[in-house]
């Protein structure tokens, strides 16, 4: 089985100089691998890390010491201490982030948002808004919405939005921030359907879900976060 | 963003880059590479030495220390000192572009729009004036500009549609590299969102690189893959622009990230 992140002591903590340098620890000692084609969930109270974590993965977060290893186009690449174009290079073709909010872009129409990334990959527009749809009718984003920005949506449906976009592309390893919090249970369902998609096609994937049932669902295993906290 | 298209030869570097006025330094040691295709953000408050920097990087100050060198069309790295003056006007006319903050100052006020796009097209050997009106034509469009306004000249243009005049005419020739001081500054909130989701199709589209002076960090993280925050003349803090906006490290950084008011 292919290991696609290996994580390797990885610690972090927060200086905050403007409340007097203040030093917050927020995890130590994290290690943990990801094989493709398996859900890792990460769980713990809120507070505990889990987010931080995701944040070091997509290298969103700078890590204090240690190693965060992605198999990028065949070769472990740490994160931890890569280059920003490389970060980026990774980012495009590796590692996916579906976070709870969507960070929308002004003017941009929502079919547009959702087929971005593919396009970023090299795939035609036309294709990849095709594609863009589909994901959008299996979210119970109607038609009419497609040309319109996202930023006029309701939360729910921007959250929908933010989930097709970061499931459209075909990318190895996917980082899931609650992407069912506060969803009805029949869209619920439909990313559950799609996070199991997605380990059939390989894919390597760690996430934050707070829904018992859900978890039992995606999970093939289950990382306690509250192992590595980082008491000062 | 999501393009910064993967090449290993580097557009731009800069090397030990400083200038200074007497006893007064406006910037020190500065050094960098920038890639085709990216797009570099440099941040600070006013007086920490942005706007200078920009002028090193773009020949128009010559440094009292170090060095800029920059890839010409045949691949080869020159040191921008090294540049007679014809390689340099030729560098300006077609290779680069340089968005001023007020457009008066890189825009002809008095001749027409369609001039202003044409001129520099007319600068690199273009003669045909129905494909240098049609090509100016296109632009004006591109920038949402209407094209009947095309014989107007952009003193009767408001203050956003001169900005976006401004980005036409310098992106006509089709530069590998533009350089952009305080490109949103002086335009309303509403003006400046319509200009910087142009400009960021624009960039990607294209595969630019960029160098984007701006005191604003919403401009700095919706245009940019990578930024430097500046402060006494001095690069402080550099990294891709989301690492250093969500996890800033240094005091001053962290001043400025906590000082935007929430959306």
């Amino acid at each position: 089985m292919t290991t696609m992140i290996d994580i390797i002591d990885a610690q972090k903590s927060f200086t905050m100089h403007l409340q007097g340098g203040v030093r917050l620890p927020v995890v130590r000692g994290v290690c943990f691998q990801v094989n493709a084609g398996e859900c890792v969930v990460l769980s713990g109270p809120s507070g505990a890390g889990k987010s931080s974590i995701l944040k070091m993965i997509f290298g969103n977060y700078r890590c204090d010491g240690g190693s965060i290893f992605v198999r990028h186009e065949g070769v472990p690449q740490n994160i931890a201490t890569s280059e920003p174009r490389q970060i980026l290079s990774i980012r495009r073709s590796t590692i996916g982030y579906v976070s709870q909010f969507l960070r929308a872009v002004p003017r941009v129409p929502t079919i547009d948002v959702v087929a971005e990334p593919l396009v970023a990959t090299g795939i035609g527009r036309d294709a990849a808004r095709e594609r863009a749809g589909r994901l959008l009718s299996c979210l119970n984003i109607p038609e009419r919405l497609w040309r319109l920005p996202p930023s006029t949506f309701s939360g729910g449906e921007q959250q929908r939005v933010n989930i097709a976009r970061g499931f459209i592309s075909d990318l190895p390893v996917l980082l899931l921030d609650e992407p069912t919090a506060s969803l009805d249970a029949a869209n619920r369902d439909v990313v559950i359907r799609l996070i199991d998609e997605k380990k059939r096609a390989g894919v390597a994937m760690v996430a934050i879900v707070h829904d018992d049932e859900v978890r039992h669902m995606i999970a093939d295993r289950v990382v306690d976060v509250t192992t590595f906290a980082a008491a000062a | 963003m999501t393009d910064a298209h993967g090449t290993d030869e580097a557009l731009l570097v800069a090397e030990g880059l400083g200038k200074s006025y007497g006893r007064l330094t406006a910037c020190q040691d500065i050094s960098f590479s920038l890639y085709p295709g990216e797009v570099l953000a440099i941040v600070g408050e006013s007086g920490s030495g942005k706007t200078t920097l920009l002028q090193l990087l773009s020949a128009q100050l010559a440094p009292t220390s170090g060095r800029v060198s920059y890839r010409m069309r045949d691949g080869v790295l020159r040191d921008l000192a090294s540049l007679g003056e014809a390689e340099r006007r030729f560098l300006f006319r077609t290779d680069w572009g340089y968005v001023h903050q007020d457009p008066a100052q890189g825009l002809r006020m008095a001749v027409s729009a369609g001039a202003n796009v044409g001129e520099r097209l007319m600068a690199v050997g273009w003669k045909h004036y129905g494909r240098i009106r049609q090509t100016a034509s296109s632009w004006l469009e591109r920038v949402e500009i209407d094209t009947a306004r095309i014989d107007d000249a952009p003193r009767t243009y408001s203050g956003g549609m001169r900005q976006r005049l401004q980005i036409a005419r310098n992106l006509v020739t089709e530069p590998r590299l533009v350089f952009m001081d305080e490109p949103t500054g002086g335009l309303d909130v509403s003006v400046q969102a319509r200009l910087l989701d142009l400009m960021r199709n624009l960039v990607s589209e294209l595969g630019l690189a960029a160098i984007v002076v701006t005191h604003d960090l919403a401009v700095a993280r919706l245009l940019s893959h990578r930024v430097m925050v500046m402060k006494g003349g001095r690069v402080i803090e550099t990294g891709l622009t989301d690492q250093v906006l969500d996890d800033p490290h240094e005091p001053y950084t962290q001043l400025l990230v906590s000082s935007i008011l929430p959306p």
